[in-house]
Parts: C-alpha cells; sequence; structure tokens
C-alpha cells in the first residue's frame, strides 16, 4: 500500500506543483487532471487495502473522474474566456483579485 | 333665611372675584357693585337677627365634612346665635357706611377698584370668621383678615411707612396667631374634632385635665392679643393707621380687632373652666387699657390718639370678658360677658363714625396733626356735630349708647375695687383725651390759616354714612338698658341669662367721672384756664414717657428685632462664608476631578481605542499584501495553510493541546506567507516595469 500511497503523494505533489508554477492555464487545468488522479489511486488504495468490504472507493473514483470532465469543460471554458479577453492564457495577467 | 346664613359672607367674595377678574377697569361699576353685594349681605343679616331673636337666640347650625381622615374630619358649616347675629348685623352695617363713605374718601386714587376689591374680601373674610362653626374655620378667615388687613394697611405702599407698617402688622399679629395654632394643635388632640359645641361639651365634660384647659385657653387667647392689639402686641395697631382711613375705621377700629375679643367671647366656656387663664385675659385686659388710655393724652396725631382709643376699649371688653370667666369659674353671677359683647357692638359704631369723622377732617385739612388744626366747626358741621356724639358715646355720657354699655363693663368690675378703680380711671381718661382731640380739632382759633381755608365739609356721600353711624352711636346702646328685661342681655349670653340689677351708684358716679374728664379738658383746651404746657411740664418725665408710647418700638428693637437682625446678619455671614464656601469648594473639587478624568479619558480610554485602531490598522497594512490578486498565489496560500493544519493536527495528537506553540507556529507561517507575497508582488511589479519598459 506504500507505493500506491507513495505515488499518490508525488502524483499530487507534482500536480500541486504545477498548479502553483505554470504559467500556462492549459497547463494548470493540466496539473489539476494530476492531482484528482492521485487522489482516485487513493480512494482505490483505501478501498483495496482498509475498506474491502465493497466497491465504495471505486465507484467514488469514477464519479471523481466523471465530475473532473464537467470541470475541465468549464475550466477549458474559462480559459477560452479568457483568451478572448487579454489575447492569452497567462495567469499572470489574471490578477485583478486584489486590493 | 337663617338657612342662608352663608350667603352673607359669599356675596362679598363674589364682589371681590368680580371686581378683581371683570369690573376693575369700570371704578364705578366696581364700586357700587361692592356696595350692592355689602347691602345684600347687611339685609340677610337684618332678617337673620329678627329670625334669631324670633327662636330666643337658639342657635342654627348647618355643616358638611370637607375633609375626611379615618377618625378625624374637618368640617366647614355656620352656626348662627345671638352673638352671630350681633356680629353680622355690626359687621354688614359698619361695611356698608365704610364702602359708601369710602367713594368719596378714595376719589381719584390710583387704585380705586382694588381698593374696593381688598374690602369686600375683607368683608367676606370677616363675615366668614363670624358665621365659622369650629376653630378650624375660624383659623382660616382669621389669617385670611389678617392677610386683608395687611393689603390694606400697605394700600399706599409707595409710602415707606405704609409699606413697614402693613409688615409689623403682619408679623406683630402673627407671633399672636401663633399661640392660636398652638391651641388649636391642642384642641385637635385633646377634643379630636374642632366644632365648637363639641370642643365646648368637652371642656365642660372634665375629661380634660385642668392644666390643659388652662394652657388651651391661653394659647386661643394669644390669637386675640395679636389681633385684638392688646398688651403686649399692641404695638402694630397705632401703625396701621397708615393706611386710608375707611380702613382704620372698618378694620382697625370696628370689626377685625373686635375678632379677638369675639374669639373670647366665643370660646368662653374654655376660659370659665379655668379661672387661671381667665385671670390671665382680664389682668392683660386692664393693663393693656390703662397703657393705651394714659399713652392716647398725650398724643398729637388724630388717628393715633382714636388708635389708642381702640386699644383701650377693647382693653376694656377683653378684661370683661376675663372677669366673666373668672366670677364664674368661681360660681359667682357676672355681667362681664353681656358687658363685653355689648360694648363691642356700640363700640363698634360709635369708634367707627369717630374714625370716619376724622377721615372727613383729614379729607379736608390734608394733615393728621392736631396742632395745625383748630376751628374746623363752622366750616364742618355735619362732621362736627356727628364727631362730637361719637366722643359723647365714647366717654360714656348719658343717655347715648357708650354710656350703656361702659356702665355694664364698670358694674361687671364692682366686685374687683382694684379693677373698678381702674377702670373708672380709664374713663376718665376717655373722657379727658376725647375732648381733648374735639376741642382741638374742632373749636378754638385756626392754628394754620392756610389749611384752614383750604378746609370744606366733605361731599354727600361721607356724611350720609357719618349721620347713620352717629344715629347708632345714639340708639345701638339701648337695647341694653339694664331696666329694659328682655334687652341685649337676655339675648347675648353664655350659659345662663343674667340681669343685672341696675346701680344707681354706679351709674351717677362713672357721670360724674365722665362729665369731669369732659370739663377738665374744655377747661386745658377751650378756655384755656389751666395750661396744658404748664401741666406737661410738671410731669415732664411722666410726659416724656407717654409721649413716646412707654418707649414699646424702642424696647422690641433692643430686646427682640436687634437681636434677631444680629443673629440674621451672623446666620448671613455663616452662610456667605461656610455653605457658600462649601458649595464653591465641592465645585472647585469637581472641576478639578473633572480634568483628572478628562485627562484619563484623552490619553487612557482614547488610546485604548485609537491604540486598538493602529494595532489594527497596522496589523491590516502587513496583511493585504497576502491579497496579490494572483490566483496562483491563492492556491499557494490554501495550500500553505492545508499543510500547516496538518501540522497542527499532528503536533496535537503527538502532544495534545498546546495554544503557545500552535499560536507560534500559526503566526509563523502567517507571517512567512505575508512575506512571501510581498516578495512576489515586488517581483511583479519590476517584472511589468521591465515589460513596460520593453513596450516602450
Amino acid at each position: 500500500m506504500f507505493y500506491y500511497l507513495g505515488l499518490a503523494a508525488v502524483l499530487f505533489s507534482v500536480g500541486l506543483f504545477g498548479v502553483l508554477t505554470r504559467r500556462n492555464a492549459i497547463g494548470i487545468l493540466m496539473s489539476l487532471e494530476l492531482m484528482f488522479n492521485a487522489v482516485n489511486i487513493n480512494f482505490v488504495a483505501f478501498n483495496k487495502y482498509i475498506v474491502t468490504d465493497d466497491l465504495l472507493g471505486q465507484i467514488f473514483a469514477i464519479f471523481i473522474i466523471v465530475v473532473a470532465a464537467a470541470e475541465a469543460t468549464v475550466g477549458l471554458a474559462i480559459v477560452l474566456v479568457l483568451y478572448r479577453n487579454w489575447r492569452g492564457v497567462d495567469m499572470d495577467h489574471v490578477n485583478i483579485m486584489k486590493w | 333665611m337663617t338657612e342662608y346664613a352663608f350667603l352673607i359672607p359669599l356675596l362679598p367674595l363674589l364682589a371681590f372675584v368680580l371686581v378683581v377678574f371683570f369690573l376693575r377697569w369700570n371704578e364705578k361699576v366696581s364700586s357700587w357693585f361692592s356696595i350692592a353685594m355689602i347691602l345684600v349681605s347687611w339685609l340677610i343679616s337684618v332678617v337673620v337677627l329678627i329670625e334669631t331673636l324670633a327662636r330666643h337666640g337658639a342657635p342654627y347650625e348647618a355643616q358638611y365634612t370637607f375633609i375626611s381622615f379615618t377618625n378625624f374630619h374637618l368640617e366647614i358649616g355656620i352656626l348662627v346665635d345671638a352673638l352671630t347675629a350681633v356680629m353680622l348685623l355690626v359687621v354688614t352695617t359698619i361695611g356698608a357706611c365704610t364702602e359708601i363713605y369710602s367713594i368719596g374718601y378714595m376719589k381719584g386714587d390710583r387704585l380705586f377698584s382694588r381698593f374696593f376689591a381688598y374690602l369686600s374680601l375683607f368683608l367676606f373674610s370677616m363675615l366668614g370668621l363670624v358665621v365659622a362653626n369650629n376653630f378650624f374655620m375660624i383659623f382660616i378667615f382669621w389669617e385670611l383678615v389678617g392677610l386683608t388687613s395687611y393689603l390694606l394697611i400697605g394700600f399706599w405702599f409707595e409710602k415707606k411707612v405704609a409699606a413697614d407698617a402693613c409688615k409689623k402688622a403682619f408679623i406683630t399679629t402673627r407671633i399672636g396667631d401663633l399661640g392660636f395654632l398652638v391651641g388649636l394643635f391642642m384642641i385637635g388632640i385633646y377634643v379630636g374634632t374642632f366644632n365648637y359645641g363639641d370642643v365646648f361639651d368637652s371642656v365642660a365634660s372634665g375629661a380634660i385635665p385642668a392644666g390643659i384647659v388652662t394652657a388651651m385657653a391661653i394659647f386661643v387667647f394669644c390669637g386675640a392679643v395679636g389681633k385684638s392689639a392688646q398688651f403686649p402686641l399692641h404695638v402694630w395697631l397705632p401703625d396701621a393707621m397708615e393706611g386710608p382711613t375707611p380702613v382704620s375705621c372698618l378694620i382697625h377700629a370696628a370689626t377685625m380687632v373686635a375678632a379677638g375679643v369675639y374669639l373670647v367671647a366665643r370660646s368662653m366656656s374654655i376660659f370659665v373652666a379655668s379661672a387661671d387663664a381667665s385671670m390671665v385675659v382680664a389682668i392683660i385686659g386692664i393693663v393693656t387699657s390703662l397703657i393705651a388710655a394714659t399713652i392716647a393724652l398725650v398724643q398729637i396725631d388724630i388717628k393715633r390718639i382714636l388708635a389708642y382709643s381702640t386699644i383701650s376699649q377693647l382693653g376694656y371688653m377683653i378684661m370683661a370678658l376675663g372677669l366673666y370667666g373668672y366670677d364664674t369659674a368661681h360660681g359667682h353671677h357676672s355681667a362681664g360677658y353681656v358687658a363685653g359683647t355689648l360694648h363691642l357692638t356700640t363700640h363698634a359704631f360709635f369708634k367707627g363714625l369717630l374714625f370716619l369723622g376724622a377721615g372727613s377732617v383729614i379729607h379736608a385739612v390734608h394733615t393728621n396733626d392736631i396742632r395745625e388744626m383748630g376751628g374746623l366747626a363752622p366750616k364742618m358741621k355735619i362732621t362736627t356735630l356727628t364727631f362730637l356724639i361719637a366722643s359723647l358715646s365714647i366717654s360714656g355720657i348719658f343717655p347715648l349708647s357708650g354710656f350703656w354699655s361702659k356702665d355694664e363693663i364698670i358694674a361687671a368690675t364692682a366686685h374687683h375695687p382694684v379693677l373698678l378703680i381702674l377702670t373708672l380711671a380709664i374713663a376718665f381718661m376717655t373722657a379727658f383725651y376725647m375732648f381733648r382731640l374735639c376741642f382741638l380739632t374742632f373749636f378754638g382759633e385756626p392754628r394754620d390759616q392756610q389749611r384752614f381755608d383750604h378746609a370744606h365739609e366733605s361731599p354727600r356721600i361721607m356724611t350720609w354714612p357719618l349721620m347713620v353711624l352717629a344715629f347708632l352711636s345714639v340708639f345701638a346702646g339701648w337695647v341694653g338698658i339694664p331696666w329694659l328685661h328682655h334687652g341685649f342681655s337676655s339675648f347675648v349670653y353664655h350659659g345662663q341669662p343674667h340681669h343685672t340689677e341696675p346701680s344707681w351708684a354706679l351709674m351717677i358716679i362713672s357721670t360724674v367721672i365722665a362729665v369731669s374728664g369732659v370739663g377738665l379738658a374744655y377747661l386745658m383746651y377751650y378756655k384755656k384756664s389751666v395750661s396744658p404746657e404748664k401741666v406737661a411740664d410738671r410731669f415732664r418725665p411722666l410726659y416724656t414717657l407717654l409721649f413716646n408710647k412707654y418707649y414699646f418700638d424702642e424696647i422690641y428693637q433692643k430686646l427682640v428685632l436687634d437681636p434677631v437682625m444680629a443673629f440674621a446678619r451672623f446666620m448671613w455671614t455663616f452662610d456667605a462664608r461656610v455653605i457658600d464656601g462649601a458649595v464653591n469648594g465641592t465645585a472647585w473639587l469637581t472641576i478639578l476631578w473633572s480634568n483628572v478624568k478628562e485627562w484619563f479619558d484623552t490619553w487612557i480610554v482614547d488610546g485604548a481605542v485609537n491604540g486598538s485602531a493602529w494595532v489594527v490598522k497596522q496589523g491590516s497594512n502587513l496583511l493585504r499584501f497576502i491579497q496579490t490578486g494572483n490566483v496562483q498565489f491563492y492556491g499557494l496560500f490554501i495550500a500553505t495553510f492545508a499543510v500547516l493544519f496538518g501540522l497542527i493536527k499532528v503536533e496535537i495528537a503527538s502532544q495534545g493541546y498546546n495554544w503557545p506553540r500552535m499560536t507560534i507556529i500559526f503566526l509563523a507561517g502567517l507571517l512567512l506567507l505575508s512575506l512571501t507575497s510581498r516578495a512576489i508582488s515586488a517581483r511583479e511589479k519590476s517584472r511589468q516595469n521591465a515589460k513596460e519598459e520593453n513596450r516602450l
């Protein structure tokens, strides 16, 4: 189980790092997918080794994949809007939410 | 009609109210309306007297409860018996005459209507005093007559003497009234009701200790001493002559000063229960009478002579009443009560007449000083004639009314040799000073030609009341003729009617004495065969003593007023220094303390408020850089705190709650973040600047 969780943690960290450092909005969305998948791996691993009686974790993982797909759609729509407004998808320009 | 007796006082009250509020702008209407009201009262009084006569003096009483406490009731009611009926008629008669006379006397006065309003108010109070059926009511009206007396003495208040005189009268009578009030309290405490009949029954039943009855009687008598100007409170009455002459006539000769005598007569049942109190009354009466008569011998102010004469005659009445109480207490018969009340009646008429006559003279010559008069008889026939009638009456010359009443008084003193001699001596002095006054005023050579030339008879409206009163001065006393078996003595009496047998000896003696008094005055002031100056020189110290009225005013000044003033001054100093000092000191301390509090407020409270605001502001200044606007930075923020809370969770799991430590970790994280964010925004800025430079 250690390997599963380790893989998930590494994957999550890589995703988080990507989310926090990528300039490109598409890149950020991709990193987010990585983080989702890290969570999915966790669910599946816990379902396999800790709560074994039903397929709750696996079903939840499938739900997350579905929701992530929807989320990616919304995210891409936002990115499109961003592109129209700024003629680019550089997240450094998205800094109007401040004092 | 007797049941309408309550109207007798109320009609003048109506006149007062209407005149004060509606009629005073029209002098004619206000004066005649007042007179009409008192005339109606007079008519009712006549009917009431007739009905009371028909009832043989049986009392009529009606009352209703005014204030009710659990075991004590204050009642308002009227009591009409023989004494009341007689007094009502006397007061209304003199009141009507005086008011009519005032139309002439007060003509052209600035406050003409107000004068009539005051007179009406006085008549209301006086008549109310007479018809009252309990001590509570009589006290109220007692104070009301005191008030109106004050108002009327000070009617010409712009004259300082008048203003001083009214204060003196008010304060002096107030001393007596205080005693009266104490007497009332005693009645209230020991009897529990103020109704005359109940009080007298209670006293007569012997339920009250003798000492208490004596004290009660003396305290009630204190009121009479003040109001009737008896020694030692007689000093206010001569000064009260500063008021208009009709006021002197109505209030200070005929009616209000008689209220004290009336009070003693009314409460006679208390006095007969205490021989000691009655003795005090009689002694006060005779001392007053003697003092006043001797002073009147040498005075030069026409009204003051009459004022001292009034005091002297009131002393007579008081003495007669006191003697009645004393003799009755010892089981003897006495003519004192009848004598006192009869003299009260007759005196009201002839003294009222004397004052109105004096007013007529003053009206003509514009001075009160008899040294500046003289020889007025041919110019003022009616005044002279009526004045002479009144003088003869007061001197006790047969057969005028004064003779009969004075004779009764002398008869009452017959069993007390000392009093008898003093009474006769006073009678002699009375005759002497009255005719001294007459001769100096109306006969002889005019001593001030200018005033004499100006003198004239008064208008009809002033002489008519004189004539009415002259008629009464002659005949009013005839009801008291001793041969008359159903006269005054069988109508106005206390206890059982007592008929004194006429004494020829006393009548002759009193007539001789009166005539010799008149004769001496005739010799000294008309024939000038005895020089008054020589007599005065012979008895210079006595003359000076009398002329200065036994120095009563000066003695009171030294004994009472000066200590009071000194005490007042001391109290003023005390007030100014100590109390004001304390007050101001308190104020100073308050200001000081306020300053301290202001400092505290500014620096500590405001400091705390502003300080907290400053801390928040500075903290916000530091923290606002967290809000970079960069979404990724927010993400970092969230992630960092997730880790931070994770750490704290681990910390709790391993070491339990340790707040300082956790707070330090939390704050450290916050600080780290904020510094990072600053760094980030600084970098951002520089990069933007670089970009803009590039663009340029």
